[in-house]
């Protein structure tokens, strides 16, 4: 089906060019991934806002979902233009991959397409015609969104699980010579990986939501209107939170039965063994965890439920196949550290309200919660290294190379230096607008929506 | 039709839709950024912002549409496309990014340094960005990506007579379909002034276009024959024909001022060019490859050509809500 053209790829890549494709796709798609979780997770919250404004009239919850759907507005615009980038960047940067496999894994961006195409429908719909549509109506055209932002999420994550479990084709000499691309979409990752996206998308545009509300009540605004746009989005995101370490356990599992090497590389494993301990911090320093806390028997217990289970090391592989430790370990420990505070955030809050129907009193929680936005987005960038980065030297783990998927075109290095600085002045432009657009109150002027426009926040 | 000719038949539906629809959306951005100053091209810059706003973004995703289904049906062909192509394909990723985020950044602005600085990034790459997507195509029609991966010259192979001539196509073309765009809805705004300027600017663009093109065919007799024969003698050329005789009944009908008939025949002269150059082009992809040795497994095949057929279902009334909407709005 393929010729033989991709076997004539020429000369290799420089060490250089292969580094700057790797960042450039690094800091595309770590850009691109925050972005994606509040457009996967923030049209919810919003929807919930303005159901209960509309079942009770509340002023508040009304103006917070006017709000939110303005942020959503840009935030969708910057999400669609640098998730537009990583499709280009995938032949761009990885022909190697696409040029064989893009085939395989067709099917899931063919259906996310279609996703993607209903979100940005509805969006338009839901932004633009808030006041010609009667209200549930216009809440109607919201719930695509929400559906179709989630299956998004799901479809892109199941290629890049691919990538980690490669199944549903048989390829001979680099050519595919036949693909079942069904099993190729569910493939044995799908599962965990999916659902500890998409639960970290929510959590992510939960707390990055509440932390805005969490400084404005810092600085003594604490009214209704602002009370309630804590209370939310930190609900939302304080009730996924324990569930994430569940499904993260449930991940961690998969990768300790499928990708032995790539959890050697999360704890730092050098020689295969039973009964191995849990490494809490600790730098790997020629072939061994230096300077940590050892828990004993703790990795083959959480790995596999059994104080004597055997862990395999990265020993089991040639020197070229292993992953950079330190890299994955302390991303590994960074996105457990972030998720289990946002679990004591999340539980502290809990506790409150269970005993007097409030927030806690202390300052402290508000401080925390102020820096929960940007913990949750740790904690997804920590994660998404590990998961990367644990997987190299494999783009296609155990199938293809990164190093031999790269494009072999000079000067790549100046392609990464041009997209860091546009990614740079984005970045800039995009802190600036959204933070402005939470200062003023730039409410849509809707004649029928009076108390909305007229209601004053401090 | 054997599958790999339905997907290819998609592809060029889905490429088609994105210069229509997309296309006309970087022709807005060309006229904000020839409205003049902030003060006299205010009017201007408002119905462009008004039209397109709420539409862009779904007609951005007809560009991802054609980028996942290269990948999927044409894998190779995918691969060896934007590795040789990667400069011109990184200023289009840049550019694209500038384009859509100032354009959202300028929305919410209230100050005018900032919807000036704001405007001018989303005007300027609403013209860089087409150029470039168009000397990618010139570089396809010409044969100059040959297959495997950044086989190509990295250079020449987009910098060259017909790339270039391309390019300019591209951005003349958004900016011809724009105007035309645009004429009919300012008049259903009611602005018998902005009507006049776009009128004007319509039939500008129209006729520059038809000139260019003639150009094009020009440089293609000397610089890609294949193309050039296929077009003037062979099976494209009834498209050509079709492109140059909706051109022209375009002129006449904004002359007449028919703004909404010409939407219709401004389109089809587009889609008869574009066309023109698949039928010309086909069944080679890049030299010496066509689409049968292209193609990806038909498991692959019918797995998302189905999928897009059910995904179709949705869209369709979607899309067709999504226009109705906007294209039927209250007076002021």
């Amino acid at each position: 089906v393929t010729t033989d053209m991709l076997s004539a790829a020429a000369a290799a890549a420089t060490e250089a060019d292969l580094g700057a494709a790797r960042m450039q796709m690094a800091l595309s798609l770590g850009w691109h991934i925050v972005i994606a979780c509040f457009g996967v997770g923030m049209p919810a919250i919003t929807l919930i806002a303005q159901w209960r404004g509309h079942r009770t009239g509340d002023p508040a919850y009304r103006l917070l979902a006017r709000r939110w759907a303005k942020a959503m507005g840009v935030l969708f615009a910057v999400g669609a233009v640098s998730g537009t980038i990583l499709s280009f960047e995938m032949g761009l940067l990885w022909p190697g991959l696409m040029g064989v496999y893009g085939e395989v894994i067709g099917l899931p961006f063919s259906l996310e397409g279609i996703a993607f195409f209903i979100e940005a429908i509805f969006l338009g719909i839901y932004l633009y015609a808030w006041d010609r549509l009667p209200p549930v109506q216009h809440m109607l055209s919201g719930i695509p969104i929400v559906v179709a932002g989630v299956a998004s999420a799901f479809f892109v994550v199941t290629a890049n699980a691919w990538m980690q479990q490669p199944t549903g084709f048989d390829a001979e000499n680099g050519h595919i010579i036949s693909v079942d691309p069904w099993a190729a979409m569910f493939n044995p990752a799908t599962p965990s990986q999916t659902t500890h996206m998409i639960v970290a998308a929510f959590m992510v545009a939960g707390f990055g939501m509440a932390s805005v509300y969490a400084v404005a009540m810092l600085r003594g605004r604490r009214d209704r209107y602002h009370r309630l746009g804590f209370l939310l989005p930190f609900t939302v995101a304080a009730v996924l939170s324990p569930l994430q370490v569940g499904v993260g356990d449930w991940a961690a599992h998969f990768v300790a039965d499928n990708q032995p090497v790539k959890l050697a590389a999360m704890e730092g494993v050098f020689e295969t063994e039973r009964g191995v301990p849990l490494h809490i911090g600790g730098v790997a320093v020629d072939g061994q965890m230096r300077y940590g806390v050892e828990i004993p028997y703790g990795l083959s217990l959480l790995a596999h439920w059994d104080a004597s289970a055997e862990i395999t090391g990265l020993n089991e592989v040639p020197a070229d196949e292993r992953p950079p430790v330190n890299i994955v370990h302390w991303a590994f420990q960074i996105m457990v550290a972030s998720g289990l505070a946002l679990v004591a955030l999340s539980a502290s809050g809990a506790w409150a309200w269970w005993r007097r129907r409030d927030l806690p009193r202390s300052r402290w929680f508000l401080r925390a919660a102020a820096l929960s936005g940007v913990g949750a987005a740790l904690a997804l960038e920590a994660g998404w290294v590990v998961t990367e980065v644990g997987r190299q030297p494999w783009i296609v783990y155990g199938v293809l190379r990164t190093s031999e998927a790269v494009n072999p075109a000079p000067g790549l290095v100046w392609g990464f230096v041009l997209v860091s600085v546009v990614y740079a002045v984005l970045t800039v432009a995009s802190v600036y607008v959204l933070r402005r657009l939470a200062r003023d109150k730039p409410v849509p002027v809707a004649p029928q929506e009076r108390d909305v426009t007229d209601y004053t926040v401090v | 039709m054997p599958l790999p000719e339905i997907m290819l038949v998609v592809l060029w539906v889905g490429l088609t839709a994105y210069v229509l629809f997309g296309g006309a959306d970087f022709g807005g951005g060309v006229w904000d950024l020839l409205a003049g100053g902030s003060e006299r091209g205010r009017p201007q810059r408002a119905l462009v912002e008004h039209s397109i706003g709420p539409v862009w973004e779904a007609n951005h995703v007809w560009l991802i549409f054609v980028l996942v289904l290269m990948w999927t049906g044409i894998p190779s062909v995918f691969a060896a496309v934007m590795s040789t192509l990667y400069i011109p394909l990184t200023l289009v990723a840049l550019g694209i990014i500038a384009r859509g985020a100032a354009f959202a950044f300028r929305k919410v602005s209230t100050q005018l340094w900032q919807q000036r600085l704001f405007g001018a990034a989303f005007a300027f790459s609403s013209l860089v960005t087409p150029f470039f997507l168009g000397t990618v195509a010139g570089a396809i029609a010409s044969r100059r990506v040959p297959p495997g991966v950044a086989a190509g010259d990295l250079v020449t192979s987009w910098v060259n007579p017909t790339s270039l001539v391309s390019g300019a196509l591209a951005v003349l073309t958004a900016a011809y379909l724009a105007a035309v765009y645009l004429t009919r809805d300012a008049e259903r705004r009611g602005d018998a002034e902005l009507v006049e300027q776009f009128r004007r600017r319509a039939l500008g663009a129209g006729i520059v276009v038809g000139v260019v093109s003639a150009v094009g065919v020009a440089v293609l007799a000397a610089d890609t024959p294949e193309l050039y024969a296929e077009l003037t003698t062979g099976r494209a050329l009834p498209f050509l024909m079709i492109a140059v005789l909706s051109g022209l009944v375009s002129l006449a009908l904004l002359w007449r001022r028919a703004y909404v008939a010409v939407r219709l025949t401004a389109a089809v002269a587009v889609t008869g060019l574009l066309w023109g150059w698949g039928l010309g082009q086909y069944p080679d992809l890049l030299p010496g490859v066509s689409v049968t040795d292209a193609a990806a497994t038909d498991a692959v095949l019918a797995a998302s050509l189905g999928a897009l057929g059910v995904g179709a279902l949705l869209l369709v009334p979607s899309l067709w809500w999504l226009y109705a909407t906007f294209q039927h709005e209250r007076n002021g």
